[in-house]
């Protein structure tokens, strides 16, 4: 199991590497010490060898010895294993978004600036990277082997993984969930280019930008003949909403977050704003997930004018 | 003393030559014993099954892209190979054969305490069967054995529903196995047979049954409702409907983690049997192995989220399911080093059985380690969904349950049919079969460490090698598997006559002829001593 033929590509990887190497040091002892010990009886007091077989019944203080050391063993790994965990669930602050739609069987990528591709992610070096990854049928995952990362993508919901790029290089990328006859061809790469390279990459793309797009799909789909403020449709204002926290008609109050507004739009029906009446047609199945993104970005990207909040009647 | 040893002649009248002659005698039989046969009849043909579906895996695996068959067939393959290894060969497996022939013999009983309900079990298992062989004469399904939502309710065009009716009905087959085994075991003890004195075979066919009862109706709850969805469109698990695919996770692995020790505690138990018999010695600390054998079985059922640290569940939740699954290999680190400790001082004879429970002992400490890893969610994140998880678990349920199994099935075949079967040749199986196993699944440890998924039919070519030294691994386990059907096979018609007890064991069962009466005993018999009593010098 040589490094060079699995790069650590991650600011995570060596971490997960030294966990593994540590285990694989105290299984790997534990295991040779289970088979020595078992070919030295089988040698010592096999049929027709002489040897001392006086005593030897079961002892209690043995066997809570080798009950309580695993365990406090396993603890120990426990612990250790739980710290990288929570590190992989929790994104730095300045971490940049990146939207992903998966489908039978292809990884479509959104960057917030609008550039699109399909099975390749190109990401800068030394930049928190967080994936928000939806899936438009099954169940998918997301596997990069070269990052040590892998995360489910659900259809109706967001999950998240982020990675730091640490070594410039293109590394496959994997759909490990099986998700029908094309799953093994559901493969790609993330090029991982170093900052200056990636602007020019970027650069080089130009398109118009994802909230820009989002603000085209929201006239084409006619959310703003509802929500535009002048639209005389009792229906709510949506500058400033996203990260408001929003009173609902059943009493609860939820923050408008990435999952909130996904769900307005396809079951507008589950979450009603409170002191509105439900009359928000359901868009399920009429808007691709990738379009959802777009719509989410331009929500976002409203602005609250002259320092009012989201506010609800 | 050479072990084992004629001990006398074949007893004239037996379950077998008593009861109702012919087929009608079989098919409606109440003995416990021949609704055994019966089973390990069934489950053979099933393995074998199995075996082909996994040999045509292995034989595309040789070639990153290969051609041969095409990616529908390559899928309805490993699903089949899953379906028929899990639900149709591992979990009836030990309980159903040497569970129902030996229990009520262990426990000095004349039969189970509901034979025909015992007959009737069996009948549902072929029916489920009969419904598996059905969805392969279709044209297969696709689904994985998992049967993962939402691919499986709305996007699978392939035999969904028959699949899962075959797996609901033989389900059954397991919920009335372990009620009448649990009955059994409290209603049945022969005088003297208190709780204590049970031999660690029926502790394991005990805490099995608990888990089987508990844990099987919600798979069969789980499949009504994919059925359910998939027939009339009802939203549970997939999201266009308002379902949560998560869920299903949640139902499919509430009862398929604790399915994985419906297949081991058994082996587990007769490990135990064989390594005593094998070194000669009473178990080293007994009550300890019976209680990890419960308390495995407890914990077992908290530690299913460990299947879904990256299906989107909630952090906390990974968090006590990492830390369970540490809690639940506890009793399974105790079962190895008591093992072991039994060898200490002992007389050991390497004959074919003991040579199967060294193997299960080697092969269930690999998997169990290697599950450690997998249990430390941040190695899963990377490890999961890769060859990784599948060699762990073939470690444990093919280097571990069938190897049990055969094990088993060596020591009480000459109680089972009389006869000694060819000692050299059953050990050389043992040992192929010991090389075959690790040349076949070792390798793949590494595929899944260096990133190969599972379910690929066409991979880079990097992982080559290692998928044709696993395969090369297959050819040999194939021939191991093959040996004991002749060699078993033959000994009916050629082996010498084994008389009671060729192997000097204790327990209760070596003290009847060989095959037993249709009645078990002679006599009733009456219980004065625990299990284990092993007096050799
Ligand atoms: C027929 C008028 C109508 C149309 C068209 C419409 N909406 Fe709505 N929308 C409403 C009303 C009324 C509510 C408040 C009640 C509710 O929560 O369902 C609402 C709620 C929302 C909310 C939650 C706002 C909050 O304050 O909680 C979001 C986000 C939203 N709509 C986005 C959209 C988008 C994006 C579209 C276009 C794809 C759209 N809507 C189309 C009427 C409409
Ligand atoms: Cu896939
Ligand atoms: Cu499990």
């Amino acid at each position: 199991m040589s490094a060079s033929s699995l790069p650590q590509a991650s600011s995570y990887a060596p971490a997960v590497d030294h966990l593994f190497d540590a285990m694989l040091l105290l299984c790997g002892a534990v295991a040779i010490g289970v088979f020595a010990v078992m070919f030295a009886f089988c040698i010592r007091y096999r049929r027709g060898h002489a040897a001392d077989r006086e005593g030897g019944n079961t002892r209690l203080g043995v066997e809570l010895a080798w009950t309580l050391v695993p365990f406090a063993l396993f603890l120990g790994i426990f612990g250790w294993s739980i710290g990288l965990w929570a590190k992989l669930r929790t994104p730095p602050a300045d971490s940049v978004p990146v939207y992903i739609v998966a489908k039978q069987w292809m990884w479509r990528v959104q960057h917030p600036d609008g550039t699109r591709e399909i099975d390749t992610l190109h990401v800068p070096l030394g930049q928190p990277v967080r994936l928000v990854m939806i899936s438009q049928d099954v169940v998918h995952s997301f596997y990069v082997p070269a990052f040590r990362v892998k995360q489910d993508v659900l259809p109706g919901r967001y999950t998240e993984l982020w990675f730091t790029a640490t070594r410039a290089g293109r590394f496959p990328l994997f759909c490990s969930e099986y998700c029908g006859v094309g799953h093994p061809s559901m493969r790609g790469s993330v090029v991982a280019m170093a900052p200056a390279d990636y602007a020019r990459w970027l650069h080089a793309q130009s398109s118009p930008g994802l909230a820009a797009r989002g603000a085209e799909l929201f006239r084409r789909f006619g959310c703003s003949g509802c929500h535009d403020p002048g639209s005389g449709v009792h229906a709510p204002d949506l500058r400033g909403l996203y990260g408001a926290p929003v009173p609902l008609s059943d009493g609860s109050v939820v923050r408008a977050d990435d999952r909130y507004l996904h769900d307005s739009i396809v079951l507008p029906r589950s979450q009603v704003a409170a002191g509105y009446a439900p009359i928000m047609p359901s868009y399920q199945g009429r808007i691709g997930e990738e379009d959802i993104l777009a719509l989410i970005a331009y929500v976002k990207s409203l602005e609250v004018e002259g320092g009012q909040g989201h506010a609800h009647p | 003393m050479r072990i084992p040893e004629s001990t006398g002649s074949y007893a004239r009248d037996n379950y077998l030559s008593q009861g109702r002659p012919g087929l009608r005698g079989w098919l409606l039989t109440h003995d416990h014993k021949r609704v055994a046969i019966l089973y390990a009849l069934a489950i053979t043909g099933f393995f074998a099954l199995g075996a082909v579906a996994a040999a045509l895996v292995r034989l595309t695996l040789v070639q990153p892209d290969s051609q041969w068959i095409s990616p529908e067939t390559y899928d309805k393959s490993f699903t089949f190979h899953g379906i028929v290894m899990v639900w149709f060969f591992l979990i009836p497996s030990i309980p159903n054969t040497l569970g129902n022939f030996l229990l009520p013999l262990m426990i000095g009983a004349r039969d189970v305490a509901f034979p025909r309900l015992n007959l009737f079990s069996w009948y549902l298992f072929m029916l489920g069967g009969l419904f598996t062989i059905a969805t392969l004469l279709l044209g297969g399904v696709d689904t994985g054995w998992t049967f993962y939502t939402p691919f499986s309710t709305m996007f699978s065009n392939t035999h969904v529903i028959m699949a899962a009716a075959g797996v609901f009905v033989s389900g059954f087959a397991s919920i009335v196995s372990g009620m009448n085994f649990i009955v059994t075991v409290h209603t049945m003890r022969a005088p003297g047979m208190r709780w204590f004195r049970l031999p660690l075979f029926v502790w394991a066919i005990y805490a099995t049954s608990v888990v089987m009862m508990l844990a099987t109706p919600v798979l069969a709850m789980t499949l009504l409702l994919i059925a359910l969805e998939r027939l009339a469109g009802v939203g549970i698990f997939d999201p266009a409907l308002g379902g949560d695919p998560v869920l299903f996770q949640h139902f499919f692995w509430f009862y398929s983690h604790p399915a994985v020790y419906i297949m081991v505690l058994p082996a587990m138990g007769v490990t135990s049997e064989l390594i005593c018999c094998g070194v000669r010695r009473r178990v080293f600390g007994y009550r300890f192995m019976a209680w990890s054998m419960l308390g495995i079985a407890f914990i077992g059922f908290l530690v299913w989220g460990h299947h879904m640290f990256v299906a989107g569940q909630s952090m906390y939740a990974s968090i006590a399911f990492s830390l369970l699954s540490f809690a639940v290999a506890v009793p399974s680190a105790i079962k190895v080093f008591n093992w072991l400790a039994t060898m200490y001082k002992g007389v050991i004879d390497f004959h074919a059985p003991m040579l199967y429970a060294l193997g299960f002992v080697g092969l269930f400490t690999l998997g169990g380690l290697t599950g450690l890893f997998l249990a430390a969610v941040a190695l899963d994140v990377s490890l999961t969904d890769t060859y990784f998880v599948v060699a762990h678990f073939h470690y444990i349920m093919v280097g571990g349950a069938v190897m049990a199994y055969l094990g088993g099935i060596h020591f009480w075949w000459p109680k089972i049919t009389g006869r000694l079967y060819s000692e050299p040749l059953a050990r050389f199986a043992a040992i192929l079969m010991f090389v075959g196993f690790n040349v076949t699944f070792f390798p793949q440890y590494v595929l899944g460490y260096l990133g190969m998924p599972r379910r690929y039919h066409d991979y880079p070519p990097p992982f080559q090698a290692l998928n044709v030294v696993s395969s090369a691994g297959a050819a040999i386990l194939a021939v191991a598997y093959l040996l004991p059907l002749w060699y078993l096979g033959r000994s009916l018609w050629r082996g010498a006559s084994a008389g009671p007890n060729p192997w000097h064991a204790t327990g209760l069962e070596w003290t009847t002829p060989s095959p037993p009466p249709h009645d078990n005993f002679p006599e009733p018999p009456v219980v004065e001593r625990g299990p284990y009593d092993y007096r050799d010098p």
